[in-house]
């Protein structure tokens, strides 16, 4: 590269390498909310082994949730996240209780099946309910605009969805290190059966865990309306990413869902912007390639 | 499977397994009633002999090997693809085409075997996944080759066997679709009713075991997936032929989950179970997308989540298990 000299411009060289700069920040803001909509499934997938490819009609849901709240009844956009959390993990609890648990022992062809219908029932839903067009919705004003940084434009938004992310990062890690329901959780993803034997509810801890997994989907689905928008084919659309990451990641490995995250929303902003012919097929291959060389994920054990 | 299989020889048992049951002889005669009956929806039961033979395909490594594979689309695109190109480039011979097709879709099916062999499940769903996305991205992006969205154009298919020319209302189509069919159908049963069909069963049950007594589950595999890649492919040659054209949906995911839902409806590991599902599926489509096109899928995701709950075994499992009680008594 024949770049401008340091010494003698400054402020030319930041705006020469303000694009490398500004597709590294949003990628790794996109692959933040990629993390946050993907978590959960990892844990999941690692604590029962179920194949969950509903994850992201839940994710939906959320994200439906908080278009109903500002638009209709005009809630502000922070206030209708927890309520998209709490929504998505109800609804989530009350299937996983009536139809998931029946699965737990069944061939992944079966939680295959179950899970794609339960996909097609909610993208058919909310095409009812709320049209096949996308939907707008306003954030706070705190969260319009972008801050200039040494000659980089960082959108407030974008900022605030990385902040979000390592909130919820450090939470997790925490709570999985610290507490005791973190510890029965990290007992049944190591031995599933050693843990039955201490006394474990296994099956109790991987309710509250679905819960937790899914409610977070359901933060992702409402902080993704103002990156990628909203509409009804979300479930399927985003399931290809967040099952690229869990794969790539590891099952049951937050560490390495954060890493993949990171990966995948780079090399995804990064394709778009400079290979744009390439199309997705950069994230196809790099999974591809990351599972042949190790089937378990990068931090994967099993 | 009752208990009077496990006291006769395998030999025997394959013996039985590989005779025509009445049934079986009344179900193919009833496939010519479309000419007679229902003369203008040929084109339809042309397409669903063309859906039931990929679904009979995705049956070979599914249903009896036990490979989940969500990706069975590219195969059947690859087919399409070669049969359009060929076609346009000048050779419009239909089969002739359908050998070529044959033989390509084979040959990636050959090459993709050394990885499925090696995986299974989360990791193989995943793997056969992001191969079916690939193979969705390079057709459309290989704009100049394939038409991309656009579609291929410009096919030219001469008459089958220089006589039969493929006419407007479909008998041509739905007679060669039909042979295709049923010719294919009498080599997957020889081939299911056969040790290596066997062997595949064992797979399914417990891959592990299976070398111990002397069948290597991997060369198996890799056998079964290039002939359940090869029939695709024929699969996807036919409906181009017929068509005259072949779009993107042909090598798309959704293509892939649709054959997922019919084999499973139908009855996965049961050679008429791809059949049945893909004929219910496909008049059931034809019927409801004049009234609610977008809510189709609502009805689908709801069947499959009866047939997990209810019926795991399909339509054909559940009926012959009725069956079985009805003789019992």
């Amino acid at each position: 590269m024949s770049g401008p000299k340091y010494d003698d411009n400054h402020g030319n060289s930041t705006t020469m390498l303000s694009p490398i700069f500004g597709v590294l920040f949003d990628g790794i803001a996109y692959g933040m909310l990629l993390f946050v909509l993907s978590v959960g499934l990892s844990v999941t997938l690692g604590l029962m082994n179920f194949v969950n490819l509903a994850h992201c009609a839940f994710a939906m849901l959320g994200g439906y949730v908080t278009i109903t709240l500002v638009n209709e009844f005009n809630w502000p956009f922070l206030a209708t996240l927890p309520v998209a959390f709490v929504a998505a993990a109800i609804v989530s609890v009350a299937l996983e209780r009536t139809l998931y648990r029946r699965l737990y022992r069944a061939s992944d062809l079966d939680q295959v099946l179950l899970t794609i219908g339960l996909a097609f029932i909610s993208v058919a839903i909310a095409a009812y309910v709320f049209g096949t067009t996308l939907q707008p919705v306003e954030t706070t004003e705190v969260l319009r605009g972008s801050i200039g940084f040494f000659g980089l434009d960082l959108g407030k938004y974008r900022l605030f969805l990385i902040g979000v992310a390592l909130v919820v990062t450090v939470l997790l890690v925490a709570g999985l290190e610290y507490t005791r329901f973190g510890a029965q959780v990290r007992a049944a993803v190591d031995n599933q059966r050693m843990a039955r034997g201490l006394g474990i509810d296994v099956d109790r801890t991987f309710a509250s865990t679905f819960a937790l997994g899914s409610g977070l989907a359901g933060l992702g689905g409402a902080l993704a309306i103002e990156i990628v928008g909203l509409d009804p084919n979300f479930a399927f659309t985003y399931l290809v990413y967040v099952l690229i990451i869990v794969s790539v990641g590891g099952l049951g490995s937050i560490a390495g869902s954060f890493a993949a995250a990171i990966l995948i929303g780079v090399s995804d902003v990064a394709g778009k912007y400079y290979a744009p012919e390439l199309g997705a097929f950069l994230i196809y291959l790099v999974m591809v390639a990351v599972l042949m060389w190790r089937p378990a994920g990068l931090v994967g054990r099993r | 499977m009752s208990a009077n299989t496990t006291t006769i020889t395998p030999r025997a048992y394959l013996q039985a397994q590989s005779r025509w049951h009445p049934l079986e002889i009344a179900f193919w005669l009833a496939t010519l009633l479309p000419f007679v009956l229902f003369p203008d929806y040929l084109s339809l039961a042309s397409q669903i002999a063309i859906t039931a033979l990929f679904a009979l395909s995705l049956d070979i490594i599914l249903g009896y090997a036990g490979i989940v594979s969500l990706g069975h689309a590219a195969f059947f695109g690859i087919g399409a693809y070669t049969a359009g190109l060929i076609s346009k480039f000048g050779w419009g011979d239909p089969l002739s085409g359908l050998v070529l097709a044959t033989a390509a879709a084979g040959l990636v099916g050959f090459a993709v075997s050394f990885i499925i062999s090696r995986f299974r499940h989360f990791t193989l769903i995943m793997i056969t996944l992001g191969l079916g996305l690939l193979a969705f991205e390079a057709a459309n992006r290989a704009h100049w080759l394939t038409g991309g969205s656009d579609g291929l154009q410009g096919m030219s298919i001469w008459p089958v066997l220089g006589i039969f020319k493929f006419d407007l209302y479909g008998y041509t189509a739905y007679a060669y679709s039909l042979a295709v069919l049923f010719f294919v159908f009498l080599g997957a049963r020889r081939l299911i009713n056969s040790p290596f069909g066997l062997a595949l069963r064992g797979i399914r049950e417990n891959w592990v075991r299976m070398p111990a007594i002397g069948a290597d589950s991997r060369a198996h595999i890799r056998k079964a997936f290039t002939i359940a890649a090869a029939i695709a492919g024929l699969a996807g040659a036919v409906l181009a032929q017929t068509t005259e054209n072949v779009s993107l949906e042909s090598i798309s995911f959704q293509r892939s989950a649709d054959v997922l839902v019919m084999l499973v409806l139908g009855g996965a590991g049961r050679l008429y179970g791809g059949l049945v599902g893909a004929a219910i599926f496909m008049v059931a489509r034809d019927q409801f997308s004049g009234i609610a096109p977008q809510y189709w899928y609502f009805w689908i995701g709801v069947l499959l989540v009866t047939v997990v709950m209810v019926l795991p075994n399909g339509i054909l499992g559940g009926l012959s298990h009725i069956y079985a009680r009805w003789r019992r008594k």
